[in-house]
């Protein structure tokens, strides 16, 4: 009886992810969606104690990303952006909001808010306007911010993003996240809490850089998608140059939007997870919260539509303190800038001052290869299977590290791509390095084949070779650094056994000096 | 639009507005750009406008004689502004009423902003600023400003280090019935 229930359940479709803003602030509602009394009258408070429910949990993510704008000069003032400065060096006026400033649109951050919105497939607004959101807060000078609420730069895109699934995880789906829309807006200071002296130390520094946010409609159920999504965000938005996109420095902060319900029934109460500074939290914060979630409703409790902040420390979320119910913005018309207009070869007037116009096509037509295509590029020039194309991307410079060993190397690329992502990856990892950084080049490598490929010493050998991370970056060739002789195998035809593949382990012999 | 005292209601109807040459010297709105709603021919309004619109000698002019249209003055409704509303503007924008005459102002004012109500605005769209017809100015990636900390810093009263000082966070105002207001007294 139960199973057939929970067959039925499961063969209700899942409602269709709607718009971030229309997910209930209240608590969870039902709607009966198909003749199903029992299963759908399942209500979280009614289970018993004791009886864990039945029906499947579903988690919904909606993330809000927003990536700092790679540019010399800010979004509305003439002062520099760079990241580590002496506190308050690089504010003017207009970002101290000192009185009788006004805002004058940088060109550049314009330009790259039309790229991104091509590159994610949007449609880009050719006239856009720009509002104030008021909050209060000590790292806001103005009291507010300009940002465009009513009509953003560019709306309904996707991004695609793959992810590896299965037991194994080594099967590779696509997946697609709806983008809502691109918008340009101000960031904010840096506020240092000093709870010793109960007090805030605001830096102005960075107030007024332009951001870029990238609003996704909760398409995601996993954090495991969300930061497949947002990795593959971060690659486009540095094949652009539109923004450097590295977490750490802040200039890529994602917030997401997590809940929780029952396939079929309506969308669960939200919560916001905030403070969330590298994509591998991303992952585990989302996944937390999701958990968290579903313990509260199976216990009988209700989710709070709240604010919470992640601690990666102790690896879970919890409630951040300043946030007082939910926000009123009063957003409101920027009255002193009138709508931006963007203009594509057809609607551009003659005799234009080329330095004011924004030219959608001129810019399209300059876009680089995104990650999708070169990684197609990648598997049809060099017969490697997408996974690995996928790995070569995704690591910074691997990608140029395994084309210049292949230029050099008279080994098949196939053969070539095993050495490159089983042993030096693996090897770099171990050590905790970036590809910038191995001591071990790609001519060094493409010797080391090569001495393979003729037979001159056994893959077996090859593994054994192992630098020690304080040697000169592969200076020497590997020729002169062969010391046993044993190593040697006399020449023989080439008709090798297929090499065992073992990584390259510290303890192994055979050190290279 | 004039607010005449008590009964009828008058309407003023322009015929174009005056072009005249930019404001020189350093400002941020461009030329006037060619989307603009000036430029064309203006949708729906009275036989008067479209005349101007249409007739090459009045372009560019204000009427001689503007044209006034008498509109009915609907009874405009007496809106009250209750407690709630009154707490949470004073939550939100940190204003203080002070007293029910601050609050008698806003009522006052809002009841002078609702005479928009009685003019048809079908067909024409919402404007918000006086300027939109201009360009938006788009300033060069340069480099012009910055590195004046000490300038800056000398609008604080207390500073540290080169860093503003601010109090830990926002404290929220106190609830209403915390706080020490002439709205508790309608409580």
């Amino acid at each position: 009886m139960a199973a057939s229930i929970l067959r039925r359940s499961l063969l209700i479709p899942r409602c269709r992810a709607g718009d971030v803003a229309a997910l209930h602030s209240g608590p969870s509602r039902r709607r009966a969606q198909a003749p199903e009394p029992i299963a759908s009258g399942r209500r979280a408070g009614n289970c018993p104690a004791g009886e864990r429910g039945v029906a499947p949990w579903v988690a919904v993510v909606g993330l809000e990303i927003h990536a700092q704008i790679s540019s010399n000069s800010k979004l509305f003032s003439g002062s520099q952006v760079q990241f580590a400065a002496p506190p308050n060096s690089l504010v003017s006026f207009f970002d101290a909001s000192l009185p009788g400033t006004l805002p004058a649109l940088n060109r550049r951050c314009v330009e790259a808010a039309v790229m991104t919105g091509l590159a994610l497939n949007c449609s880009i607004n050719k006239k856009s306007l720009f509002d104030r959101k008021h909050y209060f807060y000590a790292d806001l000078p103005a009291g507010y911010q300009i940002t465009q609420q009513r009509l953003p730069v560019a709306v309904n895109g996707s991004l695609s993003y793959s992810l590896c699934v299965g037991g194994k995880k080594n099967q590779m789906v696509t997946r697609t996240v709806r983008i809502k829309q691109i918008q340009l807006e101000q960031d904010s200071g840096k506020s240092l809490h000093d709870d010793i002296r109960s007090q805030t130390l605001i830096d102005l520094n960075r107030a007024g850089v332009g951001l870029m946010e990238v609003v996704m409609e909760p398409d995601m159920s996993s954090g495991e998608e969300a930061a497949a999504a947002v990795r593959e965000l971060q690659l486009i938005l540095q094949t652009l140059g539109s923004s450097q996109a590295i977490m750490a420095e802040g200039q890529l902060r994602v917030d997401a939007n997590v809940s929780v319900h029952h396939p079929g029934e309506a969308y669960g109460v939200r919560t916001e997870v905030k403070n969330i500074n590298s994509a591998r939290f991303l992952a585990r914060a989302i996944d937390y919260e999701i958990q968290r979630q579903i313990k509260e409703l199976e216990n009988g409790g209700t989710v709070m539509n709240e604010t919470r902040a992640f601690d990666y420390k102790l690896g879970c979320t919890i409630p951040m303190r300043d946030k007082e119910g939910k926000q009123d913005y009063r957003f409101m018309p920027e009255p002193n800038l009138p709508p931006l207009i963007l203009y594509d070869t057809k609607s551009l007037p003659a005799n234009t001052n080329h330095q004011q116009v924004v030219n959608i096509d001129w810019i399209r037509e300059r876009l680089p290869d995104l990650p999708s295509v070169r990684r197609v590029k990648l598997v049809e020039q060099y017969g490697i299977l997408p996974e690995h194309s996928f790995t070569l991307l995704n690591e910074d410079g691997l990608m140029e590290f395994f084309e210049n060993v292949v230029r050099q190397t008279q080994m098949n690329p196939k053969k070539v791509i095993g050495w490159i992502l089983n042993d030096m990856l693996g090897y770099l990892k171990q050590y905790n390095l970036k590809v910038k950084e191995s001591p071990v080049s790609s001519l060094f490598l493409a010797d080391l084949l090569n001495l393979l490929e003729r037979g001159t010493i056994s893959s077996s050998a090859a593994n054994q070779l192992q630098v020690v991370p304080s040697a000169p970056s592969g200076s020497c060739p590997p020729v002169l650094l062969l010391l046993e002789p044993s190593l040697l195998l006399p020449t023989k035809p080439r008709n090798m056994p297929a090499a065992s593949r073992s990584s390259v382990g510290p303890g192994q012999a055979g050190s290279l000096r | 639009m004039r607010k005449s005292g008590g009964g009828r209601m008058w309407s003023l109807r322009f015929g174009r507005s005056i072009r005249g040459s930019p404001s020189g010297g350093a400002s941020h709105w461009g030329g006037l750009s060619p989307g603009s709603r000036f430029t064309q021919a203006a949708a729906g309004g009275s036989d008067g406008r479209q005349e101007a619109a249409g007739d090459p000698r009045r372009r560019g002019r204000v009427y001689q004689n503007p044209t006034w249209q008498h509109v009915e003055q609907r009874p405009l409704p007496e809106k009250k502004v209750t407690v709630e509303v009154l707490d949470h503007l004073e939550r939100l924008a940190l204003v203080d009423f002070r007293n029910w005459e601050g609050v008698q102002r806003l009522e006052k004012a809002i009841q002078f902003a609702d005479q928009l109500h009685a003019v048809n605005t079908e067909g024409v769209e919402p404007m918000d600023s006086v300027l939109e017809d201009r360009c938006l100015y788009l300033r060069e990636d340069n480099i012009t400003e910055g590195n004046c900390t000490e300038e800056l810093l000398r609008n604080a009263r207390e500073t540290v280090e080169e860093y503003f000082i601010a109090p830990p966070g926002n404290i929220p105002l106190p609830k209403l019935e915390e706080r020490d207001t002439f709205l508790q007294v309608s409580e």
